[in-house]
């Protein structure tokens, strides 16, 4: 296994490539993803969110029970998102934009785009 | 009923549902709960089968798909409780699923779960959808293969052994916030079709969620019941039962029984206990007590019907 010296020093070089990036890009200290909805305890996380036109939202599940993504206007419907799946749409136009859970309809929430 | 049949009064009826164990028993007799003996129910079987020929079972909340620890084995359970009906001495004329066929609405899960009712004994099978068979985008893997009795509309009605069976639909149409929704639509076809038939007629109403509010801010309930209750309370005899909440609830309100069956998947938290209405995980050997079914028999009169709930251990 000679290869296998020199596979685990690239390997080395390569985490230590990935910290440096991390540590040198500023973003990183800010929130993961502002674009970003989790769904946890049977709610949107933050349940009103405001971006830019253009921008695309997720919806990542952190529940053991799958919930949904519906417009009220039927601008856009997941389908179900089990645990830890996720759903995305972009958002091209300002406007205010509500949303619900269609297997939870108590769940509410709000994407405002500027 | 004559004179002399001893009355119960409300608080009795309640008291009866109490129970909320294995063999849970009672008979509805004219609008008036009458307590059964549980041991005759639970031990002697013989016993059980002389309260009538089951008309119907009810299963419930299937939900083919699941996968995660409340029981990594659905189809497991599922297979369980239709092991139990099969062995039943006399078999049901028909059987109901209160909906949640599916976890996902997924064609896969829709054709497993179709697989496995097939080999009830008793072919005749009705289903009204749960909110977890309408999630895919266009709501149609359900009406796909269940669509028929309703002309895909999720609401239709059938007579059997003199009882009226009316299938509700009440997991479309939700309003943003709010519970389930019969809608005008399929209210005015109830209307139409309960028109002129006798108040004489035992109607059996079952749809996914609960038809009264149980307990709102997880939506256990619909909307627009009470206009459902308006047209059923001139009947005599009116059993209305639902899925949705994995555990038993009942309640009576004048001759209107309700009543939610088990799950065979898996249990969910009593109302308000936790963060909301997901899976509920308890320890091996308890989850076969949680899970089950309802038998409904007519006992003696076709007005009086016997549910009977029975968990899968």
């Amino acid at each position: 296994m000679t290869m296998g010296p020199s596979r685990t020093f690239l390997a080395v070089v390569a985490v230590a490539a990935l910290w440096l990036v991390a540590a040198s890009n500023p973003s990183s200290a800010a929130p993961p993803d502002s674009t970003q909805i989790a769904i946890k305890d049977f709610m949107f996380t933050p349940n009103s969110l405001t971006v830019k036109a253009g921008s695309t939202v997720t919806w990542v599940n952190r529940d053991d029970e799958p919930h949904s993504v519906v417009s009220d206007t039927g601008l856009f419907r997941s389908g179900a998102v089990d645990t830890n799946e996720t759903f995305s749409f972009k958002f091209d136009k300002p406007g205010t934009y509500h949303f619900t859970c269609a297997i939870h309809p108590r769940m509410v929430g709000t994407i405002i785009v500027q | 009923m004559s004179d002399k049949t001893p009355r119960y009064s409300r608080r009795d009826a309640l008291k009866c549902m109490a129970y909320g164990g294995a063999g849970t028993l009672f008979i509805l007799a004219g609008g008036v709960f009458a307590p059964v003996d549980l041991a005759m129910a639970a031990e002697d079987k013989p016993g059980a089968a002389r309260l009538g020929r089951p008309l119907f079972v009810q299963i419930s909340d299937t939900h083919i798909g699941f996968n995660k620890d409340a029981n990594p084995d659905v189809n497991g359970t599922l297979t369980q409780t239709i092991d139990l009906v099969n062995e039943m001495a006399e078999q049901p004329a028909l059987i109901i699923h209160t909906g949640d066929i599916t976890h996902l609405s997924k064609p896969a899960e829709f054709d497993l779960a179709q697989q496995m009712l097939s080999r009830l004994r008793t072919t005749e099978l009705h289903t009204v959808p749960g909110e977890h068979d309408t999630t895919d985008p266009t709501v149609t893997a359900y009406f796909n293969r269940f669509g028929k009795a309703s002309g895909n509309k999720g609401y239709y009605s059938f007579d059997h052994a003199g009882v009226h069976f009316v299938a509700l639909i009440n997991v479309l149409q939700f309003k943003p916030g709010g519970l389930g929704t019969l809608g005008a639509e399929q209210l005015a076809w109830l209307a139409a079709d309960l028109k002129g038939r006798s108040a004489s007629t035992p109607i059996v109403v079952f749809a996914h969620m609960p038809l009264w509010t149980i307990y709102e801010p997880w939506g256990w309930g619909t909307g627009d019941a009470d206009q459902l209750m308006h047209q059923l309370r001139r009947f005599g005899s009116v059993t209305v039962l639902n899925g949705h909440i994995h555990q038993i609830v009942q309640k009576v309100e004048g001759n209107i029984t309700f009543h939610t069956a088990r799950s065979t998947a898996y249990p969910q938290p009593a109302a308000g206990e936790g963060a909301g209405p997901g899976p509920l995980k308890v320890p091996g050997d308890q989850l076969p007590k949680m899970l089950g079914i309802t038998s409904v028999s007519v006992v003696k009169h076709p007005r009086s019907l016997a549910l009977n709930d029975t968990t899968i251990a």
